[in-house]
């Protein structure tokens, strides 16, 4: 069990590492959208200082959902999908390497360096460590609650649009407590209920979430 | 007992049933609604504070309560057609999901039109607002994916893990965002807690609150029975129906 899991994660993350255009998209995408909002809002620092926390995690919400349509789609395509339904494995357990990756490649990455992009919007420095940690989390919950969406909408053609329709309303919480970690930080209050309640969501997400992307993986295989 | 589920499971029986149903319970909910809503704008006292803006609680309540339990019914129906593969299971949870969708709209319609007078807004980010607004951006998601799928028995199954998924999160969106708007600014408005409605008001919005769950049967089963049709257009009992004109 333990060596297919391993197997299984290698692949994808070969998979994910040997395209790295595909890998810095979500990078390229994230630094475009704040380049985007100084010039919507104007380039006064108070204003963006205080916008900074919503605007980074708002963008990187934005990253994750255009990021996990794809998560399935090649392997659906190819076919080594069916392959993975039909193996002896249990599919709940075989979800997981698809999310590690993901998650790794693009939520780690992407929480790595959004100290560089927080800097730009002139977020306080008090909320550096704050913004890398609840990323690091939330994008964890992300991942898992757009894999939910990928899986249930990898058979259709005309994915795009629709994934960000019904996984939008689950990101909610998530936005909601990660920045509100972010703002607690910068103005020197604990920010440390928000990152537990963050973890908290993140391994109800681990436990539950497979099970709702492996009932939409064998939904898709089935048309 | 057993012989009732495998009854429920024949459409044919469930269509004439559900006729027979509708006959008695829609005028029953058109009358208590009329009556309800006659008794709460006419014959109660208006509220000291807010005039007679409130008296459109006895549409908005009612709408905001059924449209949540709606959620519920069609999170139920997928997860029975999901288990059992239960064809009416599938075609209830279809057939809730525009009825739950129009009434969260009437209800978060019903409230900015309240909130006018009241808050001096149309809109306002309150919390409960807000997660009425989510719901409704939940059930528009259920219809999109099931419209999006072609093979509409693998849709209705998508749609029942998604209203699955849905229910978990419910309460997890709705503390989320009832924290959200605690911490995010000090309550300059509050609503005036349940409880301390008088009587001579709460009778009136009790009938309206069993219209409107009436009103949602009689909404659900009527979807129910033109899917049912839809579906068993080339069977012999649909036809024959046809050929009587009923």
């Amino acid at each position: 069990m333990g060596a297919f899991l391993s197997v299984l994660f290698r692949r994808q993350l070969a998979l994910g590492l040997r395209r790295p255009a595909q890998l810095l998209n979500p990078l390229l995408f994230f630094a475009l959208v704040v380049t985007l909002f100084p010039l919507g809002l104007g380039p006064s620092t108070d204003t963006l200082s205080a916008f900074a926390p919503g605007i980074l995690w708002i963008v990187a919400l934005l990253a994750n959902m255009l990021g996990v349509d794809s998560l399935f789609r090649s392997d659906f395509d190819d076919g080594s999908l069916d392959q993975l339904l039909l193996a002896e494995q249990p599919l709940y357990l075989l979800v997981f390497p698809y999310l590690l990756v993901h998650w790794l490649l693009s939520g780690v990455i992407l929480a790595v360096v959004s100290p560089l992009f927080a800097l730009m919007l002139s977020l306080p420095g008090e909320g550096m460590l704050v913004l890398t940690v609840t990323l690091l989390l939330g994008s964890g919950v992300m991942s898992v609650l757009g894999a939910v969406g990928a899986a249930l909408t990898v058979g259709l053609r005309r994915g795009g649009m629709l994934i960000a329709l019904l996984v939008a309303p689950f990101y909610v919480p998530v936005l909601i407590f990660g920045s509100a970690a972010v703002r607690a930080a910068v103005s020197g209050l604990d920010a440390l209920p928000y990152v537990a309640l963050l973890g908290a969501m993140l391994s109800f997400a681990l436990a539950l979430g497979p099970l709702a992307v492996s009932a939409g993986l064998r939904i898709s295989a089935d048309t | 007992m057993w012989s009732f589920f495998h009854k429920l499971g024949s459409p044919p029986w469930l269509y004439r049933i559900s006729g027979s149903i509708l006959r008695w319970l829609l005028p029953l909910a058109v009358l208590g609604l009329v009556v309800g809503v006659l008794w709460g704008l006419l014959y109660t006292a208006p509220d000291f504070r807010q005039g007679n803006s409130y008296r459109i609680m006895y549409i908005h309540v009612p709408a905001a309560v059924v449209a949540l339990a709606g959620y519920y019914v069609m999170a139920i129906a997928g997860a029975i057609n999901l288990i059992w593969r239960m064809k009416i299971a599938d075609v209830a949870m279809l057939a809730a999901a525009p009825v739950g969708a129009a009434l969260t709209f009437v209800a978060l319609v019903t409230g900015a039109i309240w909130g006018k007078p009241t808050w001096g807004t149309w809109w306002v980010w309150d919390a409960r607002i807000t997660s009425m607004l989510i719901l409704l951006f939940l059930y528009l998601g259920v219809i999109a994916l099931y419209e999006a799928y072609d093979n509409k028995t693998a849709a209705s199954r998508a749609c029942a893990v998604l209203a699955l998924v849905g229910t978990v999160n419910i309460p997890i969106i709705y503390k989320s965002v009832d924290w959200w708007y605690s911490l995010h600014q000090p309550a300059s408005i509050k609503f005036t807690g349940g409880s301390t409605i008088d009587p001579s008001m709460l009778y009136p919005l009790l009938l309206c609150i069993v219209s409107f769950y009436a009103l949602f049967t009689c909404a659900l089963l009527a979807n129910m029975r033109v899917a049912i049709l839809d579906r068993e257009r080339r069977t012999g009992w649909v036809q024959r129906l046809v050929e009587e004109g009923g």
